[in-house]
């Protein structure tokens, strides 16, 4: 993927941040209600899993819980071939090198959360060391948060070099950048943060940590995606999108992907553009696939944790 | 004074502690009765129902049985307390107010039962070994229940106060006759401290229905007393895939302490003697 960095004021410039709240929500509410087809519905969750970031980011984490969620990643459910692997498995920078041991050659990606996950509230210098050291211990992918705190006090040049110098210590990782939606107060501001991100660099922006209440939704989904579409037709640079957080039953998987279709078009329809960040959302899809397949109700004991 | 206008009332399914229409729209008119319109529940109602008890099912087993006990009193109370308005819908004959008389009691009766199944049901098993085994009586999980439609306010009574009293949770598919003595129980069970999810009574076609409910495999248990006749192969084929316990009574489950057998599992616990 190529992507440069553009001056920030260019990019706030030419794509001013007036989003209508009402027509937001409606819209997405509307995308949300479409009836989805047998055929469709078997397409959309092949497609959730395969664009699926299998997450772990608890107190708790061992290299146990790191191993086993790293086998569902693979072999989500182990004897049934036709199911695809997860796209890449999301951890703390601790459990990096564990992970990447399991996953070699998986073809599944570690992705790494950093930048003093989950506040971003620590010093510049140590927020890059984190992002150098988690590549090095094999991260394919680096999940960083901005800071919400240099943002919210109208600091937009401060954020902004910060995603520049963390692309910079990617190396050839690949950059998400998590704007934590719900720290941002508006859709104004979640429009802003998203052009200061990928006017920065940003190879995929994503809606949230996972770890506040208030988590990824349809509308401010909408209004990200629609960042993305304006930067890439002014500046023909395409970004990916991940929400991340409450997104746990199959039919909200979907709704995500119609709007996804609805918005950015079927090429944004790839692991390499679009991500799901969810912790218990695989098992359900599952479910939903056996349901299609068999024409019966399933159960969620059928499946195995993690 | 002019009269008042009459209030009507808009007939609603209880799942998920919450009274609702079909999720489909859908409505019936039971035979004979061409003024009233009950809602002719969809197989999506009847997931969600299916869903909610098992969300349900883990804190409803885990309450005291002295606390379920209380519940499924409770009921019986609320029941007592609008027995006129349940034998006029029955028909509003005596035979009827008997029958509202014994589900008052059916509710009483296995209220009784919570803390003393174990006792009857469970053993301690006779071993030759310094050590005990114990075989404890757990309820199954989610039950699937097809009452007798020939008694609509005790069949349900009959079959669904044993799952409860056992820690199981309920699916009740009422059928499509003239259900409203199954709705009101919905209002009663609302009123009764019985925690949402725990039981849940959709209307509707019992031919269109049971095939889902049958095949459900998050249903442990089906109750296929008022299953007909031609489609009882079928729904204990369906039942087999999951292994689900299959049982029926008729014309209505007697007070046995054996009907809440039907809804459980046995599980033996071995634990050495102290020397």
């Amino acid at each position: 993927m190529v992507t440069t960095t553009l001056p920030l004021s260019d990019v706030l410039v030419a794509l001013p941040a007036r989003i209508d709240t009402v027509a937001a929500e409606e819209r997405a509410a509307a995308l949300a209600k479409r009836s989805i087809k047998k055929e469709s519905k078997l397409f959309a969750l092949d497609l959730a899993i395969r664009c699926m970031d299998l997450t772990t980011l608890e107190g708790a984490d061992t290299p146990g819980k790191v191993h086993s969620i790293c086998l569902k990643a693979m072999h989500p459910a182990p004897n049934d071939p036709a199911i695809p692997s997860v796209a890449a498995v999301c951890v703390y920078p601790s459990m990096v090198s564990h992970a990447k041991e399991v996953l070699k050659g998986s073809g599944v990606h570690v992705a790494s959360v950093a930048t003093s996950f989950p506040s971003g509230q620590s010093f510049r210098d140590i927020k890059i060391r984190e992002v150098e050291e988690a590549q090095r211990a094999g991260a394919d992918e680096i999940d960083m948060v901005i800071d919400r705190g240099a943002f919210l006090s109208g600091r937009l040049d401060e954020v902004y070099e910060e995603i520049v110098q963390v692309k910079e210590a990617c190396g050839s990782a690949h950059l998400k950048v998590i704007l934590e939606t719900a720290e941002l107060g508006s859709y104004d501001n979640i429009r802003k943060a998203s052009l200061i991100a990928l006017a920065a660099g940003a190879d995929f922006i994503k809606t949230s940590t996972g770890k506040l209440t208030q988590a990824a939704t349809l509308p401010i989904t909408l209004v990200m995606l629609e960042a993305i579409r304006d930067y890439a037709w002014k500046t023909g640079i395409r970004a990916g999108m991940k929400p991340a957080g409450g997104i746990k039953t199959a039919k909200q998987a979907i709704q995500y992907l119609v709007l996804l279709n609805e918005t950015l078009g079927s090429e944004w329809l790839t692991p390499a553009m679009f991500r799901l960040g969810a912790s218990s959302l695989l098992n359900d899809v599952l479910m939903q696939i056996e349901k299609e397949r068999t024409g019966s109700y399933f159960a969620a004991e059928y499946f195995s944790e993690a | 004074m002019t009269p008042r206008l009459a209030v009507r009332k808009t007939y609603k399914m209880y799942i998920n502690g919450a009274f609702v229409r079909s999720e489909s729209g859908r409505s019936y008119r039971p035979e004979g009765n061409a003024d009233m319109n009950l809602p002719l529940g969809s197989r999506k109602d009847l997931r969600d129902a299916v869903r909610a008890a098992r969300q349900a099912q883990s804190k409803w087993a885990s309450l005291t049985a002295m606390n379920r006990g209380q519940i499924l009193y409770r009921i019986a109370e609320m029941v007592d307390a609008r027995r006129d308005e349940f034998q006029e819908m029955l028909g509003g004959k005596p035979r009827h107010a008997q029958e509202v008389e014994d589900t008052v009691t059916t509710f009483v009766w296995y209220a009784g039962w919570t803390d003393k199944f174990q006792a009857v049901l469970g053993t301690v098993d006779p071993v030759a070994g310094p050590y005990f085994t114990f075989t404890l009586p757990e309820p199954t999980g989610v039950v699937g229940i097809v009452p007798p439609p020939s008694h609509s306010l005790l069949g349900c009574a009959r079959h669904l106060a044993p799952v409860l009293a056992t820690g199981n949770t309920a699916v009740i598919l009422a059928g499509d006759a003239d259900t409203r003595p199954q709705l009101l129980l919905g209002e009663i069970l609302a009123t009764s401290d019985v925690p949402q999810g725990v039981a849940n009574i959709l209307t509707g076609s019992v031919k269109e229905l049971l095939p889902w409910l049958s095949a459900h495999m998050d249903v442990n248990a089906i109750d296929l007393s008022g299953c007909p006749e031609p489609l009882l192969a079928d729904a204990e084929r369906n039942a087999a895939e999951n292994v689900k316990r299959v049982y029926r009574f008729q014309p209505v489950a007697p007070l046995s302490p054996y009907v809440m057998a039907e809804a459980i599992e046995a599980k033996t616990v071995w634990h050495p003697l102290a020397r």
